[in-house]
């Protein structure tokens, strides 16, 4: 067929009648406050910005069409590597969605030590945004700090399912295995010391007179934007439209927890980033909730036919061993219908569209993420600002190039 | 909606026999009684069929009747059936805390349906996106340019016909 190719990159820009007056400029893809690769095609006046393309699809590595080619339970490592700051979360969305095709009943258990991972996990994402965010505007001490702590979330990832990064704990119908014995007593002791880091962080950052002036009144995003534009997370409520998907949408079993969801009207940066503090001690007070009232019991669905078993039980049951042959070879079959699952994640809305034609493997599974929504606004939010703002606007967004190319 | 919530609908009859009052079928049957193809509750999940050549009324329609928050926008492929192409938009309402399915179907010959980047345009990289993995293109669209892939690639990954490996 015809191929529509798009228009080349460097026309595009310059507005007409200022071609002698506007600058083109690149900034990235290689450029350190991109947080990976980004390309951002910027026409300048000077240095006010006048219009502004990201380009992306550096990282683009075809996962959706990946997926089609794997049964379901392969599909759950691919989402590890989406959002990579954010694990759990991946793991968890994939796995609610196709537990919904199934019609699969969670264990209280394994839903609320989805939980709690999904808590740490949002730490873990918003302790990377701070340091590097900070560290882009010149506070370099703050990424050291926040490393300490994240690093700290790393080896629980580590204890509880040997990887650092790419865990792939959460499965579909439930956890990959048991926690770890000292696993819950280790969270606590990092819980317990947790809120007093973030007040380091505040100290370091809130009253700081040069952070605050880099920060204030810039990248404003008003409300009716924000959601014309898509945008959600803590960019969202920032900018004052209170809509949290725990919140309101209750999965995976929220509906037990109290939190708060804080709000800003003033739509700023900074406003993003009180936001993102205050989220980091909600989450603190939504795992200890998990912790305190953790229930005993097992931590796989009762579905034999779609859970792997237990090893001991493989290895002394004729029946288990079977299945997991039958489900490591074959896969196993999903009713036909379509789902889409959305949860709350670090930086917002995820979504995962999952489309069964009621074999073995995914007929389509569509990623929504919400950094690729966000990007849509920078426009927006730097329009008539300086060069220098952009850096602001992009760390205050969080971003993860990995979750917008897939 | 009550206890309907719990159990699947199939068909555009038993889901307005089952769901009278729901404020985006509501609308969208006052704006055009014609528009409304399909419809089903599955799942606890509503998706409304509606004629291709209508979405964008339709999108219009259902942001005020409260969905006013556009969240996903996809397509599946469903080669070598026809119609080829079902396009999926994901609606969200904050007021109402709930979500509806658009769904609109598209021949797989010079696939072609309206924008709605006029209702919404953060639909706007998503339209781009589609356009670019599927070659379906987007009308009203004023910068419909590849976006994951490279400018000058050849073809459209995400369609069924395209190999997951090897050469094409």
């Amino acid at each position: 067929m015809t191929e529509q190719i798009g228009l080349p990159i460097l026309e595009l820009p310059v507005a007409e009648g200022a071609r002698d007056q506007h600058m083109v400029l690149n900034m990235g893809p290689q450029h350190p406050s991109t947080h990976g690769v980004l390309r951002l095609v910027l026409e300048i006046d000077g240095e006010i910005v006048v219009r502004l393309y990201p380009e992306i699809g550096y990282l683009h590595t075809g996962i959706e069409k990946t997926c089609e080619a794997k049964f379901y339970h392969q599909v759950v490592p691919l989402t590890d590597r989406v959002d990579y700051l954010g694990p759990m979360a991946n793991n968890l969305c994939y796995s609610l969605a196709v537990e919904k095709l199934l019609g699969l009943e969670i264990p209280p258990k394994a839903q609320w030590m989805r939980v709690l991972l999904a808590e740490l996990t949002r730490i873990n994402s918003h302790l990377i945004w701070l340091g590097t965010h900070a560290m882009d505007i010149g506070a370099l001490t703050v990424f050291l700090y926040t490393f300490r702590e994240r690093e700290e979330i790393l080896r629980l990832f580590e204890a509880i399912s040997g990887q650092r990064m790419m865990t792939s704990y959460i499965r579909i119908g439930g956890l990959a295995m048991e926690p770890p014995i000292d696993f819950l007593d280790r969270l606590q002791a990092f819980i317990k010391i947790f809120p007093e880091k973030i007040d380091q962080y505040s100290n370091l950052l809130t009253g700081n007179p040069i952070f605050a002036n880099r920060l204030k009144g810039v990248g404003y995003l008003s409300p009716e934007d924000a959601v014309a534009l898509s945008v959600t997370g803590p960019p969202m409520r920032a900018s004052g439209v209170d809509f949290d998907t725990r919140r309101d949408m209750p999965y995976s079993g929220y509906e037990n927890f109290q939190f708060e969801v804080p709000t800003s009207t003033e739509g700023d940066t900074w406003a993003r980033y009180k936001v993102r503090l205050i989220e980091m001690r909600e989450s603190v007070k939504i795992i200890q909730q998990a912790l305190d009232g953790m229930p005993e019991g097992p931590i796989k669905a009762d579905a034999p036919k779609v859970v792997l078993p237990d090893r001991e039980k493989m290895k002394t049951q004729m029946e288990a061993l079977i299945h997991h042959f039958k489900i490591v070879t074959e896969g196993f079959a999903v009713p036909a219908g379509e789902v889409y699952q959305g949860i709350e994640s670090g930086h917002g809305q995820m979504g995962y569209y999952v489309v069964s034609d009621g074999t073995a493997k995914p007929y389509r599974v569509h990623m929504r993420y919400p950094s690729f929504a966000t990007l849509q606004a920078v426009e927006t939010m730097c329009k008539g600002r300086m060069l220098a703002d952009i850096v602001a606007v992009i760390g205050s967004i969080d971003i993860v190039l990995g979750e917008i190319d897939r | 909606m009550g206890d309907s919530k719990s159990k699947n609908l199939l068909g555009k009859a038993a889901v307005l026999e089952g769901l009278p009052e729901h404020p985006a079928i509501y609308a969208l049957l006052a704006m055009d009684p014609e528009a409304l193809l399909d419809a089903k509750f599955d799942r606890g999940e509503l998706s409304l069929t509606v004629a291709a050549g209508k979405i964008r009324a339709a999108a219009s329609t259902v942001q005020a009747a409260g969905y006013n928050f556009f969240e996903d926008m996809t397509a599946v492929d469903w080669f070598p059936s026809s119609p080829r192409f079902q396009l999926s938009y994901h609606i969200l309402s904050h007021s109402y805390k709930e979500r509806i399915r658009l769904c609109a179907l598209v021949d797989g010959d010079a696939p072609v349906i309206d924008s709605i980047t006029p209702v919404w345009p953060g639909a706007n990289y998503y339209e781009r996106e589609v356009f670019d993995l599927f070659g379906i293109r987007f009308e009203g669209h004023n910068n419909l340019r590849r976006i994951l892939m490279p400018e000058d690639w050849q073809g459209h990954p995400l369609r069924k016909d395209y190999p997951v490996e090897g050469y094409r």
